[in-house]
């Protein structure tokens, strides 16, 4: 590791302040991505803010319809909050999967959603729950905040302070875990909003990043259910391959965790 | 046997101080003065190293050296050894390339060093590191063994023409093909062995201290086993006489062969200690193991094997290739020759075995013996053999085992070895029902109704331990002995150091070997304390690989023992005023047999060293040493047998029960054999599942960290039903065959026969990762 400066920043005014003062600062939300980057070397910042102990960033609630977990919430939190499972259960699920237990005591939601890792749990489920991601500035929808490979509609500089998820009529989400790293080989999360919409997103698959799988999309919203999408066909066509999963194998699993995910959501 | 001697489930001693952080491992340790190695390592596969410019490092803060390969060279610090000599079918010696410790002009494989920062601290050499610029001019490389062997490939050694290293046979090649010709079925496989990466928990590590009044070293190493490094260095490596070179090796954090063999680091870091005058430190990271710790495996083969009519092996032939990477690490040519291909006959008996193995190099990292060495080779081709010829005999797998297993003892194989003595059926039998074999076609048909493809593999292995009597391998090239020595020094208040030449790296030795003392003299183990890995307090040993710990260096200990009680014994009859022959050995106290005379253990031990009143012309003191070298090698042997699940849709296997009976002979603590045989579990279901170290076509290693190569976690694996059935071995005293490598030997190929059972398509490569079970399921 550099040398470099470490601050604890105790409120997000705090922390984007400190940002716009140095040169090259990076947020560290966990440091499950940044520490080990760092560690090789490969990352170098001048200055880190902790965002992960500003307790006004930290806590699950529920409201109405709306779930909302602020973003430094480690995802051992998500996993076993009472509100989260009553709310979106599939979520909660989600959450107890994502790495190991050291890494679910440290990494949070909203350093998960700001570095977009291509095959990490949460993008999946932000994008198929239809949340809105709430930064220092304003609001993003799920929709256009996910740009690219670890590329998002963050503006330098920009801090999610928490993210709410609509409750939805059902959701589901089904892993098939990286043997190595744990991340999603594929994971897709299905969910019904409340107003009739079907949304499936799918992760670690695309080597653009989480994305809408529309055919599935089309096919449960003819008819909710595992088998609606026997039929459908999903290209290899754009998806990841590498020595753990081939693009065909991805293409395969997209399907059958929609399947399984369907199932779980009932 | 008492709560504490051979037999009981003792608590291991050492634990309290792993357990609680209190290990003292090398990077624990810290000199005055001392300085910290960064080596500058190649990104290469294949390179010339043009030209070093370490002008800009050497004026950064806290540099105290830059060296480089052609400084160790011109210092003539000796090249690297192989240790093993092999001879090739036409009768000329191996082919070797030079291995120089840091890479004067040629790199060979990504990871190889050709300089090293010397500093103040960790970090300011590795910033230096980043200053100091090599110019490579890089060279077509090749990591697969059968494009090396390619006319037109990339040559890696000018010595090594084809980069053949030699083409090696044993067995009758006309008996074998005769035996070919009358065959009612052949049944053919070929087989690829994956290459795996070791990962010891601890990386490797070392620091050297020159002493230049004494002109003498120390080397504190991450070593399982001293003794070999001192000789080695010292013989081999110019790098002081035996007398001026200490060699420690404390607290090691796993080795699985990975730490038998001395590396480049611990050279450099001795010759450097003596050209800057201060103790040097290295300690590798998580990325040079994957990079420099010797990998294992790594075979690609061919096997043909013969039945007659009536479902018995007539012979066997195999021709492997066997990938050593760049160089010729210390051991590396015994371990697809001697350590497999003796092996080869299984539990079988096969009147004739012809098998030749091709060792190549690759630009790649050097591969030796790793946990089990050529033994989980053997086993995982005879026994997917086995499998493949049930299922094109068409008869019950385990029915076509029980016909031709091996049943009269000894029994000489085909290739060298003669087993002393096995009960191959009671360990199938014991398995069989453990696992309600015969229950097995009611439970597939039941998983299959759930969506499920349910298979049973069975794995029949038997390897060769106790590594080894010298004799013996001296006549098959091997350059040292295989003995072991032992000290039993009593201190005069009765307490007991036992000095081993075994290393424990894990293994258990600090209550095990205390078992045998408390086991022959009724002293608690807390009287006893263990003795190991510094050449200043053990005279000489071997080290611990190859299972040998148990069944030659607890014999070893035994046999100083067996003097100790002698003696004891002579200075207690003298006491007692009784005759020698009716002392005997009880609860801690020297008796009288059939009277209520005794002394304690204690007392006896007083007289020694207070030598008031000792026999006439005794010697004062109670100390004995032995060396023990075994007469064959012990041949543990088992059956396992795994019972999985396929999901079609992904193409995961889910272990349903894994049932493992071992014949180890006698045992010491069955606590810690069970740990050891869960290891050895983890680790060839590692391989058959998971692991893979990987390069792509120009030597690139793709798997270099956690994130890619899939090393074997808690919840990968079953939970094990383990068992016993007991042979003792006739060739030691105590009846101990060894524990520790047939987990890893054994298990590979119960895996996969269980996978390809359940799928119903014979062909499948390890590791069997999810993407390659439904390719196979859903290959035309």
């Amino acid at each position: 590791m550099y040398q470099t400066t470490y601050h604890r920043a105790s409120s997000v005014d705090e922390a984007a302040s400190l940002f716009s003062k140095s040169s090259e600062a990076k947020f560290l939300a966990g440091g499950q991505t940044l520490l080990p980057v760092m560690k090789q070397r490969l990352a170098s910042p001048s200055d880190v803010i902790d965002l992960a102990k500003i307790k006004d960033m930290i806590g699950v609630e529920a409201s109405g319809d709306t779930l909302t977990i602020k973003a430094a919430t480690p995802h051992y939190d998500v996993a076993t909050s009472d509100a989260a499972k009553k709310a979106i259960p599939a979520l909660a699920y989600l959450a107890s999967l994502i790495g190991d237990p050291a890494v679910r005591y440290r990494g949070t939601i909203g350093g998960s959603l700001a570095n977009n890792d291509p095959a990490a749990d949460y993008p999946a489920a932000t994008l198929a729950l239809g949340a809105t991601v709430k930064t220092n500035k304003r609001s993003i929808a799920a929709d256009d905040f996910f740009k690219d490979l670890f590329t998002t509609a963050l503006e330098d500089g920009e801090i999610i302070t928490a993210v709410s998820f609509p409750v939805p009529q059902k959701a589901g989400y089904a892993k098939m875990p990286h043997p190595a790293s744990r991340f999603a080989l594929t994971g897709v999360f299905v969910a019904q909003t409340k107003s009739g919409e079907i949304r499936v997103a799918a992760t670690g698959a695309s080597q653009s990043g989480v994305m809408r799988v529309p055919a599935i999309e089309a096919a449960l919203k003819a008819n909710w259910s595992p088998s609606a999408i026997d039929s459908v066909n999903i290209s290899a066509s754009g998806l990841l391959s590498d020595i753990h999963g081939s693009s065909d194998y991805r293409a395969n699993l997209v399907k059958v965790m929609a399947q399984r995910a369907v199932a779980a959501a009932g | 046997m008492g709560v504490e001697g051979i037999g009981a489930r003792v608590v291991r001693k050492e634990d309290k101080r792993f357990i609680t952080g209190k290990g003292r491992y090398v990077d624990d340790i810290k000199l005055q003065g001392m300085t910290h190695a960064h080596f500058i390592r190649s990104p290469h596969a294949h390179a010339k190293v043009k030209k070093i410019d370490s002008s800009a490092a050497l004026k950064m803060p806290g540099v105290v050296a830059v060296l480089t390969g052609q400084q160790i060279v011109d210092d003539k610090v000796g090249n690297l050894i192989c240790g093993w000599a092999i001879t090739s079918k036409d009768g000329s010696p191996m082919k070797m390339g030079a291995w120089p410790a840091m890479a004067p002009e040629t790199v060979r494989f990504v990871g190889q060093a050709v300089a090293v920062v010397i500093a103040d601290s960790k970090n300011l050499a590795r910033d230096a590191a980043e200053a100091v610029v090599v110019d490579y001019e890089e060279l077509p490389a090749v990591a697969d063994v059968h494009a090396a062997i390619k006319a037109g490939a990339p040559q890696l050694h000018p010595e090594a023409p084809g980069n053949q290293v030699y083409d090696w046979v044993i067995g009758d090649e006309g008996a074998t093909d005769a035996a070919f010709a009358k065959a009612a079925n052949v049944v053919k496989l070929d087989v690829t062995n994956n290459r795996l990466a070791p990962n010891a928990m601890e990386p490797r590590a070392a620091i050297a201290d020159y002493d230049a009044a004494d002109e003498h070293f120390t080397l504190y190493t991450t070593s399982q086993n001293p003794h070999v490094a001192r000789l080695v260095l010292s013989a081999f490596y110019n790098i002081a006489p035996e007398h001026k070179l200490r060699v420690i090796a404390p607290d090691v954090g796993g080795g699985f062969g990975s730490k038998i063999f001395i590396y480049p680091e611990e050279m450099v870091a001795l010759w450097a200690s003596k050209k800057v005058g201060r103790p040097v430190k290295w300690t590798g990271d998580r990325t040079e193991a994957f990079l420099t710790d010797a990998h294992g495996r790594d075979h690609v083969t061919h096997a043909e094997m013969a039945f007659d009519a009536s479902n018995k092996i007539t012979g066997l032939k195999v021709k492997t290739y066997a990938n050593f990477g760049a160089y010729m690490s210390l051991f590396s040519s015994s371990v697809p020759t001697y350590l497999y291909a003796t092996l080869l006959s299984g539990q079988y008996n096969i009147p004739t075995i012809h098998a030749e193995v091709i060792g190549v190099y690759t630009n790649t990292t050097p591969v030796d013996a790793y946990r089990g060495a050529g033994r989980p080779e053997a086993s995982y081709l005879i026994e997917r053999l086995m499998e493949t010829a049930a299922r094109q005999l068409k008869v019950d797998p385990a029915e076509l085992r029980r016909t031709n297993f091996i049943t009269q003892f000894p029994h000489q194989t085909p290739v060298i070895m003669a087993y002393d003595t096995g009960d191959f059926n009671a360990s199938l039998d014991a398995a069989m029902k453990a696992i309600d074999y015969a229950g097995f076609a009611a439970r597939k048909a039941k998983a299959k109704g759930d969506g499920k493809l349910r298979g049973i593999g069975v794995s029949c292995y038997i390897e060769a331990c106790g590594i080894a009597p010298s004799k013996a391998v001296g006549s098959l090239g091997a350059g040292v002995g295989l003995w072991e020595s032992a000290e039993v020094r009593v201190n005069p208040v009765g307490t007991i150091e036992i000095l081993t030449g075994s290393h424990s790296h894990g293994q258990g030795h600090e209550t095990t070997f205390c078992q045998l003392v408390a086991d022959r003299l009724g002293v608690p183990i807390s009287q006893v304390s263990i003795v190991h890995g510094d050449t200043d307090k053990v005279q000489f040993g071997m080290g611990t690989y190859g299972s040998r710990s148990a069944a030659v260096g607890l014999t070893a200990i035994l046999k100083a023992m067996e003097k100790m009680e002698s003696k004891a014994k002579k200075i207690a009859a003298h006491a007692l005023e009784a005759s020698e022959a009716d002392i005997v050995i009880e609860n801690g106290e020297f008796k009288v047999t059939g009277t209520d005379k005794a002394i304690a253990f204690p007392m006896v031990a007083l007289a020694a060293y207070t030598a008031h009143n000792l026999p006439e012309g005794m010697e004062p003191g109670l100390k004995e040493s032995a060396f023990y070298d075994p007469t064959n090698f012990t041949f543990p042997a088992g059956a396992y047998i795994c019972e999985l699940e396929v999901d079609p849709g992904t193409g995961k296997t889910s272990f349903v029960n894994f049932v493992a009976a071992d014949d180890f002979g006698r045992l010491i603590n069955p606590m810690i054999v069970e740990g050891q045989v869960h290891g050895g579990l983890a680790q060839g279901i590692g391989q058959a599942l998971l692991e893979h170290a990987i390069y792509d076509a120009n030597g690139q290693p793709v798997t270099a960290s956690f994130m890619d190569y899939s090393m074997p976690r808690a919840d990968d694996l079953p939970s094990f039903n383990l068992s016993h059935t007991t042979t003792l071995c006739p060739g030691n005293p105590l009846g101990i065959k060894g524990c520790g490598e047939a987990g890893a030997i054994g298990a590979s190929a119960a895996v996969i026969n269980a996978i390809t059972d359940a799928i119903g398509k014979n062909n499948l490569e390890m590791p069997a990762t999810p993407d390659r079970v439904w390719r196979t399921i859903h290959a035309a």
